[in-house]
């Protein structure tokens, strides 16, 4: 394990953390994990999705409990069981979804949360408070304003203030800078600065490298529920970074000969292809995309992105508002999502038991509902379930899956509601496949069995997008790749061309200055 | 359609408005914390047999009004049990309030139909004796009206600019932030459902009391749901309810102006302009974001899941 | 042939649903016979005198079960109006004003039709009934499919705004010479057959085969199947290529139409004239025994009936005991409260 560099002149840290494990069924979020948190400091926690970096600062924050492991404040243990007991012990978090009520003014939000608030209350006091603490760190805010009309950056704001009054001293942020635009993040920065030179301890948990590199002090990366490397600012450049971020490996050996793609008409063809912000989703920009039979192309990035609007877009939940959406030559940019499963269009969603099954209804029965027509006999008044067993049998043995037919979708585990998914997704020899965080969540033998699927449908000569964000997997299956970030497609290889590395420079937006291929 | 008319449909609203303006509170109140009661109906009810039933046993109408405050804290208190403590389902737990409401008041009434109080006694505000005559008596209420728009104001002030008040918004909003801010959703709600069923008895009150003066079963005709409507109308904000109150008790006084100008509008139609005009308000808000309904009654109001 | 487990497994989950579902009834209809009696006592009546008058005129013999067959009517289909929207997940407490705009249209039927034959007028007023009725439910039902606004609020309101719509009718144009709140005695062609000798009319059987209907096309048919996959996760239902937003709108208006049945039933049926304000909560008293029983057929079926025998019996407490009709509701609304309140003693009951 990589020494951890010596701290700063004897300063001692505010909260240390040592041998910190956590378990959830299926995955190892955190593996002794040893973490050193000093005041006056920025120390930003690095790392890619999944690495455990948010699980590890929500135990922290009293809102996991660690399973083994112990946390010191000021060389003292302590014990934290809830987000009360963190307030108490002067640690705040502002999480990625806030906590403020949209319909509150700034001031009410903060008063809530306020301990020694008067039983009549003087919002214009509170409302003094606020904007001498906002001055102070420049956190320019307008107490008197509804949260609901705040742009997010500005919510942010509110959020920090809110743990500033509550006297919180140390700080923890959870990807702050993911929802803000460019400018609202050198603000956050700034803030972020002053409130250090006041000797608060802030945490960062990022992904983002520039950033980074350009305020903190101190950089733990984590991988895989482990410290991968901790830094001290001095010490940190790019590339040390994303080495200990993302690893140097090659990407995987071939699976299997990829067939050279012959086929002139694109599968998919997205032009142009724009969607509206709606709330905390990412707008698409701009996306054009083309996807050819038998093959697969892999989506890179973080995820927040577009992800699940791209996924949705092409599904047609989500309208374009500019663009043209072409299946296999035919525009469907307005068609319902019935006539675009009809085309021979399918999708494994991520996560089956929420998006893709209803769950008191047998596997059978949800074998059937993507075609019902099909299984209809007397005009509907009666559903051909022996028809709707043979495909289902025949798609579980090509698949090589085996599944009760009549057990209940909520009864099976997340492995096999993924399988069930599958199999009634490809039983109709599907032209495309979009596949949206497919292993997400699952044990090794479901993810092989998925991916496998997905190998066999290109064979059939389907075309596949596949979401996705194990960059392993990416490597080992695509046969080209694109990175979403911010709702555009900001970089297009074939995987053999690159390797994890540069990738993971596209997918966290420091590719200014690397050139890399188009 | 002379000044003394006009005054005539003005007087004639605020004495029936004043106790769906009680009642539109009482909901407000229920509703700010997240719970929305469809019993109103039998809480009216009970609190006006209540009450009449008190005032004409003591004589004394203002214990009747105390009767019937208390009696509509006490039903709304059952609402409370049930969806709170229980966790049963806000719709049918008020359906069944409101059935318990029909019964309940028939039998607590049972005995005074027919029966006539004195009611509570009407008196002009000092300073307007140097107004006609004929005007002066139009304008003579009980303390019941007088005390409406301060009620209302009162309710508004405590609602937003007391710490209980914001608690209870902060619940309707948001249990889960009011429960991170240290506080207890269930008894804030508890609380605030017994306050607001205080109100409704007030409204209650001053139906049977001072309004009708008498007691028959069903007296109060869909008052409950009206308020519902003006709920909803004056987004869920106690001075806006003045108004809607006025508006919406006005229509009836409105059809008997028309009346005397020659114009035939039936009363019933003129009845549906409350419920209407709500619908036509909440189309317009058309789906979450501008309509200002407490955030977790969402599911009750809501265009989408 | 429909996907079944086991038979030997379904037998057996069967009859433990079946055991479950008497001991729910039955303790719950104790707890609430119990605490009723205290209000009986408490007027000074005698419960148990009251309770055996109850059961024996109900029960005991064939007029009194007819009587109570006459009450449950009405339930039926008001309740399967509110049953067939909750499939698909929506909320429809708008049966009484459906149930009154149907009964509004019907009567403009019977009024303006009254020459015809019964064989062409009684299906034409069915039919205008169900019109009437799956009208006033078009509005919500497009609302909520454009997400605009809920149902719950949409149908509530227009709950109030029918009976006045009824009584400017009734009132206006349509009364009576001699009352000015009901129209004329319907003629004889208008009026619902009744069974054998007594007051049960044909509406009943008609209410038994829409519930089998609805149990058949929930189970077998594929708009039962697409239909649960809505009520399931509607968000699966609709990924799948299922039009949400027709059912939405087309099943809201069906219950609408059953309630606007219901709505005609009432006026041809049992009353034989348009009384304004004739309901007195079936509407809402079909959307709580829905609840009750899970929007399953066979369950409305028996809290139709169980509801129905405490009302009627109710005819009789006020008969001979000297308590007001409308106390009854009293006795409902504790049987309401029990299973709300989901004492531990009582099986749960799965939510609904």
């Amino acid at each position: 394990m990589p020494s951890v560099s010596p701290p700063q002149a004897a300063t001692q840290p505010m909260i240390s953390l040592r041998g910190i494990s956590k378990t959830f069924p299926g995955v190892i979020a955190n593996d002794e994990i040893d973490l050193d948190i000093h005041r006056s400091e920025i120390h930003a926690i690095l790392g890619e999705n999944g690495a455990g970096k948010s699980t590890l600062m929500k135990i922290l924050y009293g809102f996991y409990r660690a399973d083994s492991g112990q946390i010191f404040l000021d060389g003292r243990p302590l014990s934290v069981h809830s987000p009360n007991d963190a307030l108490a012990a002067k640690v705040g978090m502002v999480f990625q979804d806030f906590t403020l009520i949209p319909a509150f003014s700034v001031a009410e939000n903060i008063a809530l949360f306020q301990r020694d608030l008067d039983p009549v209350m003087r919002l214009k006091d509170v409302s003094r408070r606020i904007q001498a603490i906002s001055s102070r760190y420049s956190l320019t805010i307008d107490p008197s304003a509804r949260v609901s009309e705040l742009s997010i950056g500005e919510q942010q704001k509110a959020e920090i203030l809110k743990l500033l009054i509550s006297d919180a001293r140390l700080l923890i942020l959870d990807e702050p800078t993911r929802v803000l635009a460019p400018h609202e993040i050198e603000a956050l920065l700034g803030v972020l600065r002053n409130l250090r030179s006041d000797g608060y301890a802030i945490v960062l948990i990022t992904h983002k490298l520039r950033e980074v590199l350009e305020c903190a002090d101190r950089i733990t990366v984590l991988r895989r529920g482990r410290v991968s490397g901790s830094l001290i600012r001095r010490e940190a450049d790019e590339a040390r970074l994303l080495s200990l971020m993302f690893g140097k490996e090659l990407p995987g050996l071939d699976v299997e000969d990829r067939p050279a793609v012959e086929a002139n008409l694109p599968a998919l063809e997205l032009r142009g292809v724009s969607t509206a912000a709606d709330g905390t989703q990412t707008a698409l920009k701009d996306i054009d995309l083309r996807i050819y039979p038998g093959e697969i192309v892999g989506v890179a990035g973080v995820s927040g992105n577009g992800q699940r609007e791209l996924a949705d877009l092409i599904l047609g939940m989500k309208a374009c508002v500019a663009g043209s959406k072409i299946v296999f030559g035919e525009e469907v940019t307005r068609e319902s999502i019935r006539s675009i499963r009809e085309r021979g269009v399918c999708f494994v969603p991520e996560n089956p038991l929420v998006m893709a099954s209803v769950p008191f209804m047998s596997v059978l029965e949800n074998m059937a509902l993507t075609r019902t027509r099909r299984y209809a006999r007397l005009g509907g008044l009666r559903i051909d379930w022996r028809a709707v067993s043979e495909d289902f049998l025949r798609s579980s043995s090509t698949l090589g899956f085996s599944l009760p037919a009549h057990a209940m979708a909520r009864s099976l585990s997340g492995g096999n509601l993924q399988r069930m998914v599958i199999i009634r997704e490809t039983a109709q020899a599907p032209r495309l496949i979009v596949a949206s965080y497919l292993t997400r969540g699952l044990d090794a033998q479901s993810t092989i069995a998925a991916r496998r699927a997905l190998l066999q449908a290109r064979r059939n000569g389907a075309g596949v997008l596949l979401i996705s964000e194990d960059l392993e997997e990416l490597f080992t299956i695509s046969d080209r790749m694109i990175v979403l970030r911010g709702g555009r497609i900001v970089a297009s290889f074939r995987p053999d061309e690159t390797d994890s590395f540069r990738v993971g420079l596209f997918m966290t937006g420091t590719e200014i200055q690397h050139a890399a291929t188009a | 359609m002379t000044l003394l008319s006009v005054l005539g449909v003005l007087s004639s609203a605020v004495f029936s408005g004043t106790s769906l303006l009680y009642t539109t509170l009482g909901e407000i109140c229920d509703q700010r914390s997240g719970i929305v009661n469809l019993g109103l109906e039998g809480v009216l009810l009970v609190s006006a047999s209540a009450g009449f039933a008190v005032t004409y046993l003591t004589g004394n109408p203002y214990l009747g009004v105390l009767a019937a405050a208390l009696a509509g804290g006490l039903m709304n208190t059952i609402l409370g049990y049930l969806t709170i403590t229980r966790g049963a389902n806000q719709l049918a737990s008020g359906l069944a309030l409101m059935f318990f409401g029909f019964g309940l008041s028939a039998w607590i009434g049972r005995a005074y139909v027919g029966a006539r109080i004195t009611g509570l006694p009407r008196f002009p505000l000092p300073g307007l004796s140097a107004l006609p005559v004929l005007v002066r008596s139009l304008f003579q209420f009980d303390l019941l009206i007088y005390l409406s728009v301060p009620a209302a104001i009162l309710v508004w002030w405590i609602l937003f600019r007391t710490r209980w008040g914001l608690g209870v918004r902060a619940v309707g909003e948001s249990a889960d932030t009011a429960f991170a801010s240290g506080r207890n959703p269930r008894r804030i709600r508890y609380q605030a459902l017994f306050v607001g069923g205080l109100l409704a008895g007030l409204g209650a009150a001053h139906l049977s009391i001072a309004y009708a003066m008498n007691w028959t079963e069903y007296m109060t005709a869909g008052r409950g749901f009206i308020a519902v409507a003006l709920v909803i109308f004056s987004k869920w904000h106690p001075l806006r309810a003045i108004a809607g109150a006025l508006l919406f008790s006005g229509a009836v006084a409105f059809q008997l102006l028309l009346q005397s100008s020659g114009i035939q509008i039936s009363p019933f139609l003129l009845d549906t302009i409350p419920y209407l005009l709500t619908l036509v308000v909440l189309i317009a808000w058309g789906g979450t974001r501008r309509h200002s309904a407490p955030a977790s009654l969402g599911r009750v109001y809501q265009g989408t899941e | 042939m429909r996907p079944q487990p086991d038979l030997a497994e379904r037998a057996k989950s069967a009859s433990a649903r079946a055991v479950g579902g008497l001991l729910r009834y039955g303790s719950m209809a104790v707890m609430a016979f119990l605490l009723f009696g205290v209000i009986l006592l408490v007027s000074g009546k005698n419960p148990i005198g009251a309770y055996r008058d109850l059961f024996s005129s109900t029960l005991g013999s064939a007029r009194g079960f007819s009587e109570v067959l006459v009450a449950m009517t009405p339930m039926l289909l008001t309740a399967l109006a509110v049953a067939l929207p909750s499939r698909i997940g929506l909320i429809n407490v708008g049966v009484e004003g459906q149930l009154y705009m149907g009964a509004c249209f019907a009567t403009w039927g019977a009024l303006t039709f009254s020459d015809l034959p019964a064989w062409v007028l009684l299906p034409g007023m069915a039919l205008l009934g169900m019109i009437g009725g799956g009208l006033w439910a078009l509005i919500p039902g497009v609302l909520r499919a454009h997400g605009l606004v809920n149902e719950t609020i949409t149908t509530l309101l227009l709950n109030s705004v029918a009976p006045m719509v009824v009584s400017f009718f009734v009132f206006g144009y349509w009364h009576s010479p001699m009352d000015t709140n009901k129209t004329a005695n319907f003629v004889p062609s208008a009026r619902l057959p009744t069974l054998f000798d007594t007051r049960v009319d044909l509406s009943l059987i008609i209410g038994l085969v829409l519930l089998g209907l609805f149990w058949f096309v929930m189970r077998s048919t594929r708009w039962g199947l697409e239909m649960r996959a809505i009520g399931g996760n509607p968000q699966a239902a609709l990924r799948n290529g299922i039009p949400t937003r027709v059912y939405v709108i087309s099943v809201l208006c069906i219950g609408g139409a059953v309630a606007g049945l219901a709505g005609m039933a009432q006026v041809s049926g049992f009353y034989g004239v348009l009384l304004a304000n004739f309901s007195r909560g079936i509407g809402f008293m079909g959307f709580l025994i829905s609840w009750l029983a899970g929007g399953n057929p066979l369950g409305i079926v028996l809290t139709s009936f169980a509801v129905a025998m405490i009302t009627s019996g109710g005819n009789l407490l006020q008969l001979t005991r000297d308590v007001p009709y409308a106390v009854i509701n009293i006795l409902l609304a504790f049987t309401l409260f029990v299973v709300l309140a989901r004492p531990r003693v009582l099986p749960r009951r799965k939510a609904a």
